[in-house]
């Protein structure tokens, strides 16, 4: 399903060129324009122009004292800078290999996976909330354990991205050609699973032994950073696989498997064929991801307590200014806001010429459940 | 579709194992956890839950809001759709990228705005209240960001449609005595069903769950401007855990059964394009 910021391309054609048949009576035309132009301004212009009218209301000067002044907003404004950077980064990666599997490979289930990265769309943004306070809040399923002595998963967490990053190094790097492989080298497999086991105890042992993390106390994760970023995580989810999947089933795997059979890594194959080929679909997807992460209200609202100064985010901010009838400080931070959308919108419009149409234009949304 | 060979193309289990990993730790499991919860509750304890008066109006609130939004997304993302595609007007291309706006504009300011702009002294209000329509703090407002928030959908279905239309029909039509309005009505209109309705299940959709927006100007007054995500959030601030993940329960299987709908409708109009 696609609940998102996703357009079909629209490829712009000169209507002087339909023919007579085509054409609707004047009063037709004019009519049904002044409609659709009447809705957008009202809908969309009138509010957009509200939003810089009110926070400006008091003058330029208060408007920086409301958003300079207030450390509160500061802080909101710095939270949010934090914890969106990290939800797209991790979705980014998730999009890619997501990417890659499903355009690249035929296996069982894939029809069943697109449709599940989709899934995050379908889910209200209150229940997506929920569901993490469910497991990590105090009554959670968790919630004990994490109040109990939270911090005695940390070294496994570090563990398993580091055996994670091994892994994925060990597989992308090849030994240089002509070099026969030493020892070790001649095991590939050996090498990468074996390898990454190894790393994964050994940081453990490591960080047990110096003890890097507190014992018995308690990791907050709802009403904390931590649960932020996974509800943002979680409702931006599909944002990058959606974009970059029919972009890479548009282009094909042609120069990819010619990079391969001349010799290329996997890394190299990646860094100089695939990123060139895709860079626009993903900077696409970045930018819907970043500003539906940006905005995120309510399954943030959910996880953060609402703790001015420490669990509110920019959208956040807005509501409590709002429900503190200080309207002026509410439309200012809303005007940031604004701004960001305003900015997707326009780098939006500009990519959309640059990213490669799916097959098919024509029908909507065709890309993304690839048959 | 373009699929490889395992053995040519590098890094298959690599990127499938990590998206599966992720999927499940990041959705999967929330949602197992979810539906455990709301397992974990008796069939008493779950009905009490869900069909209080208090959430039944809710649920009524929720879905008759977000279906006449959708309707009014209907018409007038169809009539934009077309616009866009027939008729040539100064700031068209403006008015196509800024028809995407409700996608991008943080949920909370959408709301912010709208309440301020229907309260008495707002831009709109200082006309509208006068006449005795009280659009904020009402079931009206509610209805009006979700038109808001579902606008781009039903133009963004429709559009590629009416873009990718043969043209020969209508003239066929059109030679054969057909007036204009019995063109658009019998040859054009059927063939935008799918999108049509692709487009209205989507916006319906996206209401459904809509709550940044909503609960600004809802002024979220029990059996009266109460939606169910925020009857949800109220719950939770009473710590009622379970009866809030019961009503969680009622509305994923509300947006699955949506979700469910709207492929079926895909694969049918994917057929019917062809």
């Amino acid at each position: 399903m696609q609940i998102d910021v996703e357009a079909v391309p629209s490829r712009a054609r000169v209507p002087a060129s339909l023919r007579r048949s085509q054409e609707d009576p004047a009063w037709v035309r004019y009519g049904l324009t002044a409609i659709a132009l009447g809705v957008v301004l009202l809908l969309i212009v009138v509010p957009v122009l509200n939003v810089f009218v009110e926070a400006f209301a008091d003058g330029v000067g208060t408007y920086f004292r409301n958003l300079v002044a207030d450390d509160d907003t500061l802080h909101a404004i710095g939270l949010t800078l934090t914890v969106v950077p990290i939800a797209v980064v991790a979705n980014v990666v998730f999009g890619i290999a997501a990417a890659w599997a499903v355009s690249r490979f035929n296996f069982r289930g894939r029809a069943l996976l697109t449709a599940l990265i989709d899934l995050p769309f379908s889910v209200s943004p209150v229940v997506a909330g929920l569901m993490f306070v469910l497991i990590f809040g105090l009554q959670g399923y968790f919630g004990a354990f994490l109040r109990r002595d939270g911090f005695s998963i940390m070294p496994y967490v570090v563990a398993l991205v580091l055996a994670g990053t091994w892994l994925v190094g060990s597989l992308l790097v090849k030994p240089r050609r002509g070099a026969p492989p030493l020892g070790l080298w001649r095991h590939p497999w050996l090498l990468s699973v074996g390898g990454s086991a190894a790393v994964f105890t050994v940081a453990v042992a490591l960080q047990q032994y110096f003890e890097v993390w507190p014992q018995n106390q308690s990791l907050k994760i709802i009403f904390a950073v931590p649960g932020l970023v996974l509800a943002t995580a979680f409702v931006t989810f599909p944002f990058v696989a959606r974009e970059l999947i029919p972009v890479m089933d548009a282009i094909g795997p042609d120069e990819e498997l010619a990079a391969v059979s001349l010799g290329a890594s996997g890394w190299q194959m990646f860094w100089h064929v695939t990123l060139p080929n895709v860079k626009w679909g993903l900077v696409y997807g970045v930018i819907l991801c970043n500003a539906r992460a940006m905005g995120e209200f309510g399954a943030v609202y959910v996880v953060s307590g609402h703790i001015a100064g420490q669990t509110d985010t920019m959208p956040l901010r807005i509501e409590k200014l709002f429900q503190e009838y200080n309207l002026p400080g509410s439309f200012a931070v809303a005007s940031l806001l604004t701004l960001v959308a305003i900015l997707t919108l326009i780098l939006k419009t500009r990519l959309e010429k640059l990213v490669p149409a799916p097959p098919r234009p024509g029908a909507p949304n065709s890309a993304e459940t690839a048959t | 579709m373009a699929s490889v060979n395992r053995r040519v193309l590098p890094g298959f289990s690599l990127t499938l194992g990590y998206t599966v990993f992720y999927l499940s730790v990041l959705v999967l499991l929330p949602l197992v956890a979810c539906f455990v919860r709301a397992g974990s509750l008796s069939f008493d304890e779950f009905y009490n839950a869900v069909w209080t008066e208090r959430a039944r109006a809710a649920y009524s609130l929720t879905f008759g809001a977000s279906f006449i939004a959708a309707v009014a997304n209907l018409f007038f993302g169809a009539l934009i759709a077309w616009v866009l595609v027939r008729y040539d007007f100064p700031g068209k291309r403006l008015v196509d990228s800024l028809v995407d706006l409700p996608l991008a504009l943080p949920t909370a300011v959408g709301g912010l705005v709208y309440a301020s702009l229907y309260v008495e002294n707002g831009w709109l209000g200082r006309y509208l209240v006068p006449l005795g329509i009280n659009a904020a703090y009402s079931r009206l407002g509610i209805v009006l960001v979700l038109i808001f928030v579902g606008l781009p959908f039903v133009v963004r279905t429709v559009q590629p449609v009416l873009e990718d239309f043969d043209a020969e029909a209508e003239e066929a039509s059109s030679s054969l005595g057909a007036t204009r309005w019995q063109t658009f009505y019998t040859v054009i209109l059927p063939t935008l069903y799918p999108a049509l309705i692709t487009g209205f299940a989507l916006a319906f959709a996206r209401s459904i769950g809509e709550y940044g927006s909503v609960v600004f100007i809802s002024g979220n007054m029990p059996y009266k401007t109460e939606i169910a995500p925020i009857l949800i959030v109220a719950r939770l601030e009473e710590f009622a855990y379970g009866e809030a993940t019961a009503i969680a329960v009622v509305l994923l299987v509300v947006s699955f059964a949506m979700l469910f709908l709207i492929n079926v409708l895909e694969g049918w109009s994917r057929r019917y394009a062809n």
